[in-house]
């Protein structure tokens, strides 16, 4: 256990001022980045630590900072922190920019010196109000302090960030729609190529990474990138904000090290808790609403009989048969009284609200998604909505513009195979379930393994 | 550069589009495309009926790309080898686009304007399959007037784009646009006003379907009734050339030249498409070029045949009932 390092001082009296966190070892980085590195050797340390996007996609930090096109020094280089955190089941970014924003603004301004990014943007979603207002006085006191504006610490980097408001798309948060929203365009995701690295906000190469990507570059900085290596298994490295909710005795978010056995953090009275005294574990999905569900043993142990650790690795093991993915780390918990059909077409409500309806398979099929499963759900489901659904899956799935369609139709897909007793019971029963949750325990299931 | 389109070799120029490389060769293997056009920027990536396999990524690169790419967006690489028709894959991929395009499409071909000429129709025809498993209810739209000339017909709509990047690029306002998202997104003016510039009538041909139809032509004829012509005149705002589609004597309406894909070839100005409505304001130049296999090739004049006295021939004259 390396301990905590984003939340390590998250329990201090007033840390989200400028001055607690100064005293607490804050800006360390920044002092120590500027008074002896290059930007280049900042990057490297970023490589070495073998840090991932924590925004879900879990690409490779440093691979995608060398990427950003340097071959035009005439354009300005942007860096986008994306703090539209609107996975549901996701809320780690929220509690990190809400109650110590300053750790999210020495990241980035370390990001900024590495990049080269004179202007940083914050796009936070619109329903964060209140901490828009943390960030913006959480800047303000940084520039006055002499961390941020001209000339920083006397190098001569100039750095300004700008806390920009998206008015509430989830997709918004799929880095080109984000980047035409923050050029006040209507958010549709671009077509790529061509990425962000070459061709990003304004025509100019950009970068954009997760909140927590971005803070955790401050402790990559302050202890070195080997040494953050070191923690976590295999290419999961460093630590890991997870956001646990659901039926579990203690939701909250946790910081954990990658390589976790997932039933330690599950049970253990320091994490989780365990599943809500007196139920059984269902089904989990691990990553936030866009991954596969999976049954609550298979979660524990893999097939091969394994057990799973909070690892990218690890929870994918199995693929999209028997694994699902570490995504955002919303971590959202179910035990035997959830009822997964009303939980999918929740999630397909969702999905089908949030569409931009830019390509056809996603802007039709979700919308098709959400309509069979609210028939199912209320009693006019037929056996052979089951089969279409997985069809209609299927063919979203891979064919759309931006990952939306993706994260809509994996969830269908991994639910039907490991829960379709549920989705029969529905059509066979209608009158049974309509808008009810009580006919859960009519088909309580013994949670074994699927058969391969 | 050489790639390889379901087994035929082309020759192409650096960054060709897939799709246009494959329109270069010709035939079976050219991918439909409801939202790209080549004459506006941008357009394309939106509809996904393109789609293709591509099974060697390029001479250097030769991994096969993970999923399905839209044609119309990607560029061709050295030595890429790509399967259009012959993929399985790709014709179960189109099918279920298709599908998905139809589900919300109101199927109200037999009183459209646009059925004869309808990108939609080709497609679900070629591509599609005969029975929607579709049962929940369409979504729907009331009709709006955009100008005294446009008629837009959302429920037909396919969100192609098309007709908002025309606006965007052919004219200097931009008057129309996509409002909400999701299957709730529509094309929409700004709080229904009308469209109001002298090449707005172009969102008519761009349209791939009946969503956008031209109100001085609506319910007047079914296209494949009237005969289309070649003709020109001297315009001081556009090229002047454009499609003339007579019945009798009578000029029923006026459109752009279209090519083989359904692409206009010149933008025109709305005082040829809607003022010049008689054959004296035309020079013209003879039958228009449809394809045999169109509907419209039906009535189609055949070669030598005198264009003054149309009342002697085909179909034309004879009333639709």
């Amino acid at each position: 256990m390396a301990g905590k390092l984003l939340l390590e001082h998250i329990n201090v009296p007033g840390i989200r001022t400028f001055d607690v966190y100064r005293a607490k070892g804050g800006y360390r980085a920044v002092d120590k980045a500027f008074k002896t590195m290059a930007p280049d050797e900042i990057m490297e340390e970023v490589k070495k630590s073998g840090l991932r996007g924590r925004g879900g996609a879990g690409f490779p930090t440093g691979m995608k900072w060398s990427f950003l096109d340097r071959s035009k020094p005439e354009k300005p280089r942007y860096l986008v922190c994306n703090a539209d955190e609107s996975e549901p089941g996701t809320f780690k970014d929220r509690y990190l920019m809400e109650f110590i924003p300053h750790v999210l603004i020495e990241g980035l301004i370390l990001s900024s010196f590495a990049l080269g990014s004179n202007n940083t943007f914050i796009y936070i979603r619109g329903e964060y109000k209140w901490i828009i207002d943390i960030l913006e006085t959480a800047v303000g006191e940084a520039k006055a302090k002499g961390y941020l504006g001209k000339n920083i610490l006397g190098t001569g980097f100039d750095c300004q960030i700008h806390v920009q408001t998206g008015a509430g798309a989830y997709i918004c948060g799929e880095e080109t729609a984000l980047l035409e929203s923050l050029e006040g365009k209507r958010g549709n995701p671009r077509i790529k190529p061509p990425f962000p690295a070459f061709f990003g906000l304004y025509g100019c190469p950009t970068v954009v990474n997760n909140v927590e990507t971005l803070a955790a570059v401050v402790p990559i900085i302050n202890m070195g990138g080997d040494e953050y290596a070191k923690i976590g298994v295999g290419k999961s490295t460093g630590t890991k904000l997870i956001s646990a909710c659901g039926h579990i005795n203690k939701p909250g978010v946790y910081e954990i090290d990658l390589g976790l056995p997932v039933d330690e953090f599950l049970n253990s009275d320091e994490y989780c808790g365990g599943v809500r005294t007196g139920h059984r574990f269902k089904a989990i999905i691990p990553g936030g609403s866009s991954v596969p569900i999976i049954p609550g043993d298979l979660f524990l142990k893999t097939l091969e009989g394994n057990d799973r650790l909070m690892t990218y690795e690890s929870l994918s093991e199995g693929g999209f048969v028997s694994g699902s993915m570490l995504g955002s780390g919303g971590f959202i918990v179910m035990d035997e009284t959830t009822c997964i059909v009303r939980n999918l077409w929740s999630l397909s409500r969702f999905y089908h609200h949030e569409s931009c309806g830019q390509c056809s398979p996603c802007r039709e099929g979700t919308g098709w998604l959400e309509k069979i499963l609210h028939r199912l759900e209320h009693g006019h489901g037929h056996m052979h909505d089951i089969d279409l659904l997985v069809e209609i899956a299927k063919k979203i799935e891979g064919n759309t513009i931006c990952p939306l369609g993706d994260a809509a139709a994996w969830p269908v897909a991994s639910a039907i195979r490991h829960f379709r007793e549920e989705f029969e019971y529905h059509a066979k029963f209608p009158n049974k379930v309509s808008g009810r949750f009580a006919h859960v325990d009519d088909y309580k299931r013994e949670l074994n393994a699927i058969a391969l | 550069m050489k790639i390889t389109i379901d087994g035929v070799e082309a020759e192409v120029e650096p960054g060709t589009t897939i799709l246009n490389a494959a329109r270069g060769i010709g035939g079976e293997l050219v991918p439909p495309a409801m939202c790209y056009y080549s004459k506006l920027k941008g357009s394309g990536g939106k509809c996904r009926t393109c789609l293709v396999k591509v099974t060697k990524g390029s001479e250097k690169d030769p991994r096969p790309m993970p999923k399905l790419v839209a044609s119309c967006q990607t560029p061709c690489q050295d030595g890429m080898e790509i399967q259009s028709v012959s993929s399985p894959e790709v014709v179960e991929a189109r099918k279920g686009v298709v599908e998905f395009l139809l589900i919300n499409h109101p199927l109200d071909c037999p009183i459209c304007d646009q059925a004869g000429e309808c990108h939609l129709q080709d497609l679900s025809y070629e591509h599609g399959k005969a029975r929607s498993r579709y049962e929940e209810e369409r979504r729907t739209f009331d009709m709006i007037d955009i100008g005294d000339k446009i008629k837009l017909h959302m429920n037909r709509c396919i969100l192609c784009y098309r007709c908002v990047m025309l606006a965007e690029q052919l004219t200097e306002t931009r008057e129309h646009g996509v409002l909400y998202r999701g299957d709730r997104s529509e094309i929409s003016t700004f709080i229904e006003k009308a469209i109001d510039n002298e090449f707005s009538g172009n969102v008519i041909d761009v349209c791939p379907v009946g969503a956008l139809t031209d109100r001085t032509f609506r319910f007047k004829s079914r296209v494949w009734f009237v005969k289309p012509l070649y003709a020109h005149r001297d315009c001081p705002t556009c090229v002047g050339k454009t499609t003339i589609w007579l019945h009798g004597q009578e000029v029923y309406r006026v459109t752009a030249r279209k090519d083989k894909y359904g692409e206009v070839e010149e933008f025109i100005c709305n005082t040829c498409r809607y003022d010049k409505k008689s054959p004296s304001d035309w020079t013209i130049e003879g039958p228009a070029q449809i394809s045999r296999h169109s509907v419209m090739s039906a009535t189609q004049y055949k070669e030598g045949i005198k264009v003054e006295a149309p009342k002697t021939i085909g179909y034309g004259n004879i009333s639709p009932r």
